[in-house]
């Protein structure tokens, strides 16, 4: 049998856990409904906290995800229905018609053009049109269009068939019927998303009634440059700019009238992020935004919140607004609210965004039902706390806001995660070896240079602005050109083979193509030309599509003019180019993790698990890191029994060498290739990959008595009191009144300017536990924001159920402890009552935070890999490398990275594993074509190159003095080959030779 | 790095510009974010000067100031040099090493009398096709204002 996997949903999460599985060379489908992959984060304008455009980062994940030999997409799907286990599972997905053949389209989209039907537009959430033949989004993967079967008229009224007509390729097929595939998969993943909230069930925010009243996806739409107001903020009403605007929070999240308790976790980054960007528009637009709790427990994302309010003045309001009322005269919204002093205003806005939460649709609902998979009681798929990505059923994982809401890192840890876990299931079978067979290479050393063009009319997309003809003629005119023609499509597959006959029979030693994007198409010529046994990189590319017909339509013979300039300089380019070579380097199939806490030792078990040897460094005695000093879960659940099992699990496993108590000295090397040495061991260790599991330390308080009164004590210390005194008859809290709790010690503050993420759930955790071991104990939490975010806030409504009192406190009016008649009396505003609160505890519970392993610095060093300004390690990318490092073959997870919960550690650690073995499975890395490469004779050895790579791609031979690149480990940027004083660093492909003539055509 | 037109202090009194002179426009692009913002701008058919032409290269960071000095020498009325925005860059930093090396580069432009409409840089994102064609527009329009290149250019 052959490893296989299916992935179900096709949104950021489904895309990640499919390239995943593709780079373990793991057969994927990947299964989306809708028509294009990407789901919700295509939509998105900018993504927090980083404010990184969202398309911009995404579009090269969708074409990864289309041209990866290991990754089938099936669009316009359903599943039907699933039988057998793993690791053999038979999916039963329903395919339905598209009315275009994919195999024929070239997506020209002159049917769109002309196709006289207008329908709202999806993508913009119907804010503007479409037709019913079109492509769903510019950057759509596949990049086809659909026709929407309710409206088309030849569907409905058998007549029009106008987009048939015009389209030359004959690829519009109305025969087309629903069609049902059987696939064959190992596992399978879950990532089917979730909904956004329907705000019309909110009925008091007028939102449908109210013109001015828009979701927060529409806003985004609205935002973004190419949504329908080209991001200029417009008010639908009458177009105008707003001057006001108004966030109302938690729309369908903690909201028990419309049956959803828990927080949908992303809507407080999202809003503040949506001020900033609005800001950055319109710096004079004033924004509130009203809330219960600024919910900004990711990383860095208190400093964004901190930016929204401090830098661009936007307005944080506490309290949830009960209803939006309208002023029919201007449109404007009135919006009743007490701005935090008790006395009641009236404010208008020009605009009112409603945050919506996400939400369980009933097809996410149905698709869980078809697995056989139990849902929790919101509607998503239930996991345990020590179990995330698993459903419960083996094979079958689950990730992505599919299993509760979250946002785009999270959502990303989880599908490697998920990706690793299902890896494990199919790790014995055998892979599938997709390898395409070329013809040996021509050697062209020492022809005459022997150019090729090949001009495209792309249809009419072309030919109708440009004089294709004319240009073909053209071309014959300049030097090298030894063939020139012109193509009705050059992408078809006819035209594959019409190039590479002429290759052959006029004997091209390189060629030019004048079409569309080579960000889409080069790699489809590339490998013609190396099906006819030229070298890829003897190609370039003239972009007379997207960058001169489309956009001078109405100048038809200056465009011609630029074509045929564009044309010049891609020849004058191609003559200098020259066979370039992919280098390959051995991979050390193993691994290296540091620390042994739970992060640790999840992600040695995957490795293990997925058969490659792992070595597992522990500078303690003892493997169990801070897990050990938690007892419980949030669910009540102990933890002893499953850290038991997980260390028993890891001693044992045949392919996991452990050293406790013991201490990296010095690592070497580099992706595939690293060699490392422990302290007071001889023998150095070889490995391909290293993953940063080293977790992080609890805060010692220096406030609140901490230390001086035997009181005070921190949440650690009660939960060891509490496991101590479990079940006990008579335990210390049965003769105690009340109990004080301060949140944010060590947090949020100047020496700790970031959420230490955890504190708040577990102080709902423990003081649940005190409530039941003696429920008329008084228990206060004194909080700034409670930050049960997601699923977790069901324990807070719980804690307030049963009693439990919170009250909120201000930073700059922090709580006062001081000794009183000999007890520790606890001082602070209760803005209820508006007035000074004087508690006498007979405990004072200090939530001290997370701060950062102090061994952090320097192992940052030793690996070459950065930490952020709190300390902790900083990944590749916030929001789509999570795990990564930008260092290849480095990966972190668990607190090393960040504070985070047991859950959210076992998928970081989980997807840690899962990205390493992409490293992992491949014999060979094969390093980029397009390098850097340094002339020794020209090169002074100062070192500019080394300062300005972001890969520590290149070194200074330390005895000749000397810059070298490693070829495995350059992407290919130039920078420095730009920074390069004595011009001794070039980037083949992109050399100041090839650049320079190229300019010099024009 | 703004976008917005700087104001030319350096007027060569000599130039008349011809009525009907088009300057003629480069653009580098990085392939990641602006490269694919200027295709956008083709896809949303947003329509812009044709005296633009595009070398397109992998990094802002790419760039060497003597591909620009080149270009000005050889003729080239305008230059337009963009990147991803602060923060996006495919290849980490790139950006930001093209950043200080354009902020030095503006100043030695400007030592040598070189129009600071002449040579611009931007940040364009993937997704801003619009912001593309207005900025191609303001270059084209700054470049009008200064007339064609003289500094650095001979005649022979």
């Amino acid at each position: 049998m052959e490893k296989t996997a299916l992935v179900v949903g096709a949104g950021i999460a489904g895309i990640q856990a499919a390239l995943d599985l593709a780079e373990m060379k793991i057969q994927t489908y990947l299964v989306e409904s809708g028509p294009s992959i990407g789901g919700r984060m295509a939509q998105l304008d900018k993504t927090f906290p980083t404010n990184d455009c969202a398309m911009c980062i995404l579009s090269p994940k969708l074409v990864e995800a289309a041209s990866h030999p290991y990754i089938t997409i099936i669009t316009d799907a359903e599943i039907q229905g699933i039988s057998g286990e793993a690791p053999d599972f038979h999916v039963k997905v329903l395919r339905r018609p598209r009315f275009v053949d994919a195999e024929k389209c070239t997506g020209c989209g002159v049917c769109m053009t002309k196709c006289p039907v207008r329908i709202p537009d999806p993508y913009n959430k119907g804010l503007t049109k479409t037709k019913c033949i079109h492509i769903p989004f510019p950057q759509a993967v596949p990049a086809i269009p659909i026709i929407d079967k309710e409206t088309c008229i030849y569907l409905n009224r058998g007549k029009c068939r106008v987009c048939e007509k015009f389209c030359e390729l004959k690829a519009i097929d109305f025969n087309q019927k629903e069609e049902v595939l059987d696939l064959e998969a190992g596992a399978i993943v879950l990532a089917a998303g979730s909904a956004e909230f329907d705000a019309t069930l909110k009925d008091e925010y007028g939102y449908k009634t109210f013109p001015n009243v828009m979701t927060s996806i529409e806003y985004e739409r609205i935002l973004s440059a190419s949504g329908p107001t080209a991001g200029h903020v417009q008010r639908p009403s009458d177009g105008k700019e707003p001057k006001k605007i108004a966030f109302l929070q938690c729309v369908g999240s903690r909201d028990m009238q419309v049956g959803n308790r828990y927080c949908s976790a992303i809507c407080c980054m999202q809003a503040a992020k949506d001020a900033i960007i609005t800001k950055e528009h319109s710096p004079d637009v004033d924004i509130a935004i009203f809330n219960m709790d600024i919910r900004a427990y990711g990383k860095h994302f208190d400093k964004f919140i901190d930016r929204a309010r401090d830098e661009h003045g936007t307005r944080f309001i506490r309290g949830r607004i009960s209803s939006v009322e309208v002023d029919p005269k201007t449109e404007n919204l009135i919006i009743r609210h007490n701005m935090d002093s008790g006395r009641l205003v009236e404010e208008s806005f020009d605009l009112v965004v409603l945050s919506v939460g996400l939400v369980s649709s009933s097809e996410q609902r149905d698709l869980a039902r078809k697995f056989g998979i139990k849902l929790n009681g919101d509607g998503f798929i239930a996991s345990d706390i020590f179990a995330p990505v698993n459903t419960g059923i083996p094979g079958i994982f689950v990730c992505g806001s599919l299993a509760g809401p979250k946002d785009i890192p999270e959502s990303v840890m989880q599908a490697s995660a998920a990706a690793s876990a299902a890896a494990g299931v199919v790790s014995g079978y055998e892979t599938r070896l997709i390898k395409r067979e070329f013809p040996p290479e021509r050697d062209i050393r020492g022809e005459p240079v022997r150019i090729g063009v090949f001009i495209c009319h792309c249809g009419i997309n072309i030919a109708s602005t440009v004089d294709v003809e004319a240009a073909t003629e053209y071309a014959r005119t300049l030097p090298h050109v030894a063939y020139a023609d012109h193509l009705l499509f050059a992408c078809s597959q006819d035209s594959q083979k019409v190039i590479g006959e002429a290759i052959k029979e006029h004997g091209l030693n390189r060629v030019v193509v004048c079409a569309c994007t080579p960000r889409t198409h080069e790699p489809l010529f590339q490998s013609t030309l190396r099906e006819y046994g030229l070298n890829p990189y003897l190609f370039e590319f003239g972009n007379i599509r997207e960058q001169c017909s489309w956009v001078h339509q109405k100048e038809p013979e200056k465009a011609t003019e630029k074509a045929k300039e564009l044309l010049r300089m891609a020849a004058a380019k191609v003559a200098r180019l020259e066979p370039l070579y992919k280098m390959s380097l051995p991979v050390t199939k193993s691994a290296l993790v540091i620390g042994g806490g739970l992060a640790g030792m999840t992600a040695a078990l995957d490795l293990a698990n997925q058969g490659y040897p792992v070595t597992l460094v522990e500078k303690e005695g003892v493997l169990g890191g801070n897990l050990t000093k938690v007892h419980y879960t949030l669910d009540g659940a102990e933890t002893a029994p499953f850290l038991e099992t997980l260390i028993e699990k890891v001693k044992s496993n045949d392919r996991i060498t452990v050293y406790a108590g013991a201490r990296v000295k010095e690592i070497s090397g580099y992706v595939g290739n690293f060699k490392t040495t422990l302290e007071g061991v001889l023998q150095p260790i070889e490995h391909g990959v290293v993953i940063v599991a080293t977790g992080a330390q609890p805060y010692e308080p220096s406030e609140y008595l901490y230390g001086e009164d035997s009181r005070v004590l921190t949440q650690e210390e009660l939960e060891d009191m509490l496991k101590e005194n479990e079940g006990k008859e008579k335990s210390p809290f049965s003769g105690m009144k009340s109990v004080v709790m301060i949140q944010c010690v060590g947090s949020r503050d100047e020496e700790h300017p970031y959420c230490s993420r955890i504190c708040c759930t577990t102080a709902v955790k423990n003081a649940l536990k005190l409530k039941e071991s003696n429920p008329d104990l008084s228990v206060y939490v004194l909080y700034r924001d409670m930050r049960t975010y997601g699923l977790k806030e069901n324990y807070y409504q719980e804690a307030r159920n049963k009693g439990i009192i919170f009250i909120r406190y201000e930073e700059d009016e922090k709580p006062v402890v001081a000794m009183n008649a000999q007890r520790p009396e606890v001082k602070v505003r209760d803005r209820v009552l508006n007035g000074i609160l004087a508690i006498h505890p007979d405990l004072l519970v200090l939530s001290a935070g997370v701060v950062a392993n102090p061994d952090n610095p320097w192992l940052s060093q030793l690996l070459k890999v950065p930490l952020d300004a709190d300390r902790f390690f900083l990944e590749a990318h916030v929001k789509l490398r999570p795990v990564d490092f930008a260092t290849d073959g480095v990966f972190v997870c668990g607190m090393a990275h960040y504070p985070k919960d047991i859950s959210e550690t076992i998928s970081q650690a989980r997807a840690a594993a899962g990205r390493a073995a992409t490293v992992l499975a491949k014999t060979e890395i094969e390093a980029e074509g397009k390098v850097s490469r340094v002339r020794a004779e020209r090169c002074s050895g100062c070192g500019a190159c080394v300062d300005v790579c972001a890969y520590k791609a290149i070194e200074l031979d330390p005895v000749k003095g000397i810059a070298v690149v490693n070829e495995a480990l350059c992407k290919g940027c130039g920078a420095c080959a730009a920074s390069c004083r004595m011009n001794a660093i070039d980037l083949k492909g992109f050399a100041d030779e090839q650049i320079l003539a190229a300019l010099a055509e024009l | 790095m703004k976008t917005e037109n700087p104001k030319s202090e350096i007027r060569n009194p000599q130039s008349e510009i011809p009525e009907q002179w088009q300057p003629k426009i480069l653009a580098f692009l990085c392939n990641w974010c602006s490269y694919a913002g200027a295709d956008l701008a083709g896809v949303s058919r947003i329509q812009y000067p044709t005296n633009v032409r595009v070398i397109r290269v992998p990094c802002s960071g790419r760039i060497n100031p003597l591909f620009i000095f080149s270009a000005l020498r050889q003729g080239i009325d305008g230059v337009l040099v963009s990147g991803c925005h602060p923060g996006d860059c495919h290849y980490i930093s790139g950006n930001l090493v093209a950043r200080r090396k354009f902020a030095l580069l503006k100043n030695w432009l400007e030592y040598v009398g070189i129009e600071p409409e002449r040579v611009q840089f931007s940040w364009v994102s993937a997704a801003e096709g619009g912001r593309f064609a207005e900025i191609l527009q303001k270059v084209v329009d700054g470049v009008k204002q200064v007339g064609p290149i003289q500094k650095l250019t001979k005649d022979i």
